[in-house]
């Protein structure tokens, strides 16, 4: 095998596959990192992932795991598997800047907990993924380095605010990423890139170290190739952490057993809810008639697995959306007042005198905030002011409380819940980015989960006619992130058993232009 | 329905501690609006006698044992200080010359 097919034979593999061969011995964690930097090198130029590799930091964490290997240390199932970091996750000596020009050149005095997991797991990091600025975004175009390519189609937004750890993966630049995900910008570009994301349950996975946007909203989490996948980085990140005060208790176990359970696609005895108001028969949200279409296709086959199907409707979703772009704004204005150009980051003396602290702040702000992030603040300042505080943010907090109803009202009567994860496939880079109101409702079927704490899952639910992929979401109650596993798991079998040659969805993805090898 | 003025854009620009162009103003003004109205239903959903969330899963105060622990490296944490003096940040004015 020459080196070119090496590389791509182990880019190709599952995160489940590259362990087990690293555990039998017959690759080293060397040689999987170099293939995936290899590959990242080839195809950077056309996709724009990542806002940072060190390709010698990732050997010499590859290096120590061989190390720990061959001198017969007990090592994690996973150790040598790499991994990439959405970049507004904190990591000790490597830049993070959360895609903000005001945190340009920012190294980190601390690693996040999820970050110590993965190190102590001794999964070598490939690099920080590229992502809207601070979160706020759909496309990856509000980064203030430039927007990612969608791999499918490289004049396409590859979602977000994670389009970098979605288009790592679809790109086989990564087996595996870390997201997070406040109002779906983990699930919206795992739909738009054909791959695997999920929003655990609130607290399932330690906020600490993530650079916050919304805290009673945000949630790290997995983002995969396969379901199987996400549910062993679940395992490695999740579980409690005495430093995130938010954090549940109890370990995240069980849900790759789950995802074993699942991959036989047998549903017998799991009830699933078509939500009415998202893809069910009541819905408004305007879906692409092909996402409509695979969707309804799919509950098909999840009823001819033995799940039973019914309907359930959710009437408080439709203010979702609206509550949550006064709840996500009123947070982040608070949580943005850290950057002020005092302590860390970007510091702009204003043009004239005087040169005053509150002055050099308002400066730096305005230099280093890109507009969405600007808007942002301001609706947030607006939605917390002196009379306005009751008709917009105290009513968006009474929203949350009815759409908690809703889902329990539901998850009474199912396990889980189904949905299109996105109303549309891919959309062209620039085609919303002077509209902010069409670019907030690709969150619309995600956003619920996000005000009710509930996990979330976004699974591959075949392609468009234009051959984009298109997504299908899963959501459970609190604590029973396991089902995600499972139904995705038969979602995903029964997704690719339904398919021309029962071939996975991401193998009909184009290939990308690389640069001539020299 | 509520109207922006890029005066009232102004204020709330100050009070986050933002500058802002008389363009980046004019552009807000008319997204605000937008933004505004789109989320107004809000209040016609919420009556008087639904509680407010303001977290999704229910929580008590979480305590720890009152101990020293290591805390971040000084000269780490400076070291990504815009400016620093003598082991401390060193920021611009913060009081009035009075």
């Amino acid at each position: 095998m020459s080196a070119t097919e090496l590389t791509s034979a182990l880019t190709r593999r599952t995160a489940a596959d590259l362990a087990a061969l690293l555990r039998a011995g017959d690759v080293s964690a060397v040689e999987v990192a170099t293939a995936h930097l290899d590959r990242i090198e080839a195809v950077e130029p056309a996709v724009h992932a990542f806002l940072h590799v060190d390709r010698e930091d990732t050997l010499a964490q590859a290096r120590a795991v061989d190390a720990e290997r061959a001198a017969g240390e007990e090592l994690h199932e996973l150790a040598g598997v790499p991994v990439a970091v959405k970049d507004v996750v904190v990591t000790r000596g490597t830049p993070t800047t959360a895609g903000s020009r005001i945190l340009e050149g920012w190294v980190p005095p601390y690693d996040a907990t999820l970050v110590t997991r993965l190190r102590a797991a001794g999964m070598p990091m490939l690099g920080k993924t590229n992502m809207d600025e601070f979160a706020m975004g759909s496309s990856t175009e509000h980064s203030g380095y430039g927007p990612t390519h969608n791999p499918w189609d490289l004049d396409r937004i590859p979602g977000g605010s994670g389009g970098g750890s979605a288009a790592a993966l679809a790109a086989f630049e990564a087996p595996l990423a870390i997201g997070t995900d406040t109002g779906g910008s983990i699930r919206q570009p795992a739909s738009v890139t054909g791959t695997v994301g999920v929003k655990p349950t609130y607290g399932s996975v330690s906020r600490y170290g993530l650079v916050a946007l919304a805290s009673s909203l945000d949630q790290a989490g997995p983002c995969a190739r396969t379901v199987l996948d996400a549910a062993l980085l679940h395992e490695v990140i999740g579980g409690h952490d005495p430093l995130d005060a938010t954090s549940l208790t109890g370990p995240a176990a069980g849900y790759a057993d789950a995802a074993r359970q699942g991959a036989s696609g047998d549903l017998r005895g799991v009830r699933v809810g078509v939500v009415r108001e998202l893809g069910g028969s009541g819905h408004e949200a305007g879906f692409q008639r092909e996402v409509s279409a695979a969707f309804r296709r799919t509950v098909e086959l999840l009823e001819g697995a033995g799940a039973e199907v019914v309907e359930v409707s959710c009437p408080s979703f439709t203010a979702a959306l609206a509550a949550y772009y006064l709840i996500l704004p009123a947070e982040a204005s608070s949580n943005l007042a850290k950057f002020d150009g005092m302590r860390f980051g970007l510091r702009v003396e204003p043009a004239e005198e005087p040169v005053t602290a509150e002055r050099v702040m308002a400066a730096t702000r305005g230099a280093g905030f890109g507009s969405e992030v600007k808007r942002r603040i301001i609706l947030g300042t607006y939605a917390l002011s002196a009379g306005y505080y009751d008709a917009y943010y105290g009513s968006a907090q009474k929203v949350r409380t009815l759409i908690q109803r809703d889902f329990a009202a539901a998850f009474d009567a199912v396990d889980v819940l189904v949905s299109p994860t996105a109303p549309t496939t891919a959309f062209k880079l620039g085609e919303k980015l002077d509209d902010p109101l069409a670019m907030y409702l690709n969150d619309v079927a995600t956003i619920p989960a996000n005000l009710a704490g509930v996990p979330g899952i976004s699974v591959p639910n075949g392609l468009d006619d234009a051959g984009l992929p298109i997504g299908l979401q899963i959501l459970a109650p609190a604590r029973a992130d396991a089902r995600l596993y499972r139904v995705g798991a038969a979602v995903e079998h029964l997704v690719t058993a339904d398919r021309p040659g029962s071939a996975p969805i991401i193998d009909s993805i184009p290939a990308i232009p690389t640069e001539v090898a020299p | 329905m509520p109207t922006f003025s890029t005066d009232e854009v102004a204020r709330l620009a100050a009070l986050a501690r933002i500058d802002l162009t008389d363009a980046e103003l004019t552009r807000l003004a008319a997204e605000l609006e937008v933004i505004a109205h789109a989320v107004e239903k809000v209040s016609e959903i919420a009556s008087a006698d639904v509680p407010a969330t303001s977290h999704p899963i229910p929580l008590v105060n979480v305590w720890r044992e009152d101990v020293p622990v290591a805390t971040l490296d000084r000269d780490e944490v400076l070291a990504q200080a815009p400016a620093a003096e003598d082991g401390r940040f060193a920021v611009p004015q913060i009081l009035g010359e009075e």
